[in-house]
């Protein structure tokens, strides 16, 4: 007999070695994230994925799963904390939709949407914070990231590069380039390189694109992320 | 008449974008006014409100003169609103705060392209300005939050048909729009 937890209530199987997100995934639960990929190394700190494992909180992408567990997912309790969270990502960066060519197909705003986030509730912090916009074809406007490390474990780990790295602490965290100059420009990086499109804002963007998609037709104008989510996300775990 | 929902509107460090959007309810606004009547509002040129029900204010707060507004507002109305990405989180304008207000000013009114008879204005009837743009809920208690750039008509409608038929207000998925 296979090895199950229950998640909400629900038996939900999983297969030795895999954590508690990717279990939920392949029986079509969706747990909020943001910094877990399933095709990358998980790095457990965005902290939306946090549920509650036998009373204790616990970050999903990071927690391996284990007979008997009992999880609780979509309670009132986590989507406020999950909601906590995600205003605590806004106001800490400078995330102006209105001017920002990622909205509608942003995973940070789309999460905000599925958690029905109507405000900041936090003071915003107003950071100061630069744009790179010197290479030719991959831009970086740091106003717009979130830490979540996915381009430098992408650069790593799928482009056998080293672009990127998270350097300092707290309120002096940045994203860091691999270049003596610190410009995007004098790194290997290039268009097609997977860390150029994995960011789940719009802090590194493909330049020469902005707008082919019009509003109204993006990712997340129809479909919540919840359900784009799984979609996508179910075929990739276990790569 | 004395029994109808009073609404007070203004627009702070905003565009008047969010009002506009509300003028688009059309037609819908006949079967409003069976309800609600406007206190003080650009629609009606009173300059203060009174004893209201509802205050939807679009923008953040951006000089002395907003502040007083928003507090005129948050005394008089039951239920404050921050209507639109500027009341939210200081939108567009807020974009200044990247830059030191004096440079700001000297860009403005001294340095510019084409600026003449250069001086930044100083009339003591003028509002000072802050240092940075704030959100209005960083300066009173806000009650209701329609997040858009702007909010869209359906949204003002959804909202204000909820509050005038006795329900707690909730934007469905499609009507939640942070642009």
């Amino acid at each position: 007999m296979s090895k199950s937890i229950t998640i909400d209530g629900n038996t939900v199987p999983f297969e030795e070695g895999q954590t508690i997100m990717e279990a939920a995934t392949a029986a079509g639960v969706y747990i909020p994230h943001l910094c877990h990929h399933p095709e990358f190394t998980p790095h457990g700190s965005c902290k939306l994925c946090n549920v509650k494992v036998n009373g204790r909180i616990c970050s999903a992408c990071t927690f391996p799963a284990m007979e008997g567990q009992q999880v609780l997912n979509n309670t009132q309790e986590l989507t406020d904390d999950r909601q906590l969270i995600t205003q605590m990502l806004f106001v800490e960066g400078n995330h102006f939709c209105p001017s920002c060519e990622k909205t509608g197909n942003c995973q940070l705003q789309a999460v905000a949407y599925h958690l029905n986030m109507l405000d900041n509730h936090f003071p915003l912090f107003y950071p100061a914070r630069k744009v790179d916009a010197s290479h030719a074809e991959v831009m970086i406007d740091h106003n717009r990231c979130i830490f979540c490390t996915l381009c430098v474990r992408a650069s790593q780990q799928k482009d056998g590069k080293d672009v990127f790295a998270i350097s300092g602490r707290g309120l002096n965290k940045h994203l860091l380039v691999n270049a003596q100059s610190g410009l995007l420009k004098d790194t290997d990086i290039e268009a097609t390189d997977q860390a150029a499109h994995i960011c789940p804002t719009g802090a590194i963007l493909i330049k020469h694109t902005a707008y082919q998609v019009p509003i109204g037709e993006r990712i997340y104008d129809h479909k919540q992320i919840d359900q784009v989510s799984l979609e996508t996300e179910n075929s990739q775990h276990g790569k | 008449m004395a029994n109808k929902i009073r609404v007070a509107t203004t627009s702070l460090a905003g565009c008047f974008g969010c009002h506009m959007s509300f003028l688009d309810i059309d037609e819908r606004m006949l079967q409003l006014v069976e309800h609600v009547e406007f206190d003080r509002s650009p629609i009606t040129d009173i300059e203060h409100c009174t004893n209201c029900d509802i205050g939807l204010i679009e923008g953040g707060v951006c000089n002395s003169e907003n502040v007083h507004v928003l507090r005129e507002f948050r005394k008089n109305c039951k239920i404050l609103v921050a209507v639109g990405a500027c009341a939210i989180n200081g939108g567009l304008p807020a974009m200044r705060n990247f830059i030191p207000l004096e440079e700001c000013l000297n860009e403005a009114y001294l340095d510019g392209i084409g600026v003449e008879n250069a001086q930044i204005p100083s009339d003591p009837e003028l509002p000072l300005l802050l240092d940075k743009v704030r959100p209005i809920h960083e300066v009173v208690k806000i009650d209701y939050f329609l997040p858009g750039c702007p909010p869209s008509a359906d949204v003002f409608w959804k909202f204000l048909t909820d509050l005038i038929e006795g329900r707690e207000p909730s934007l469905p998925y499609e009507l939640v729009h942070y642009d």
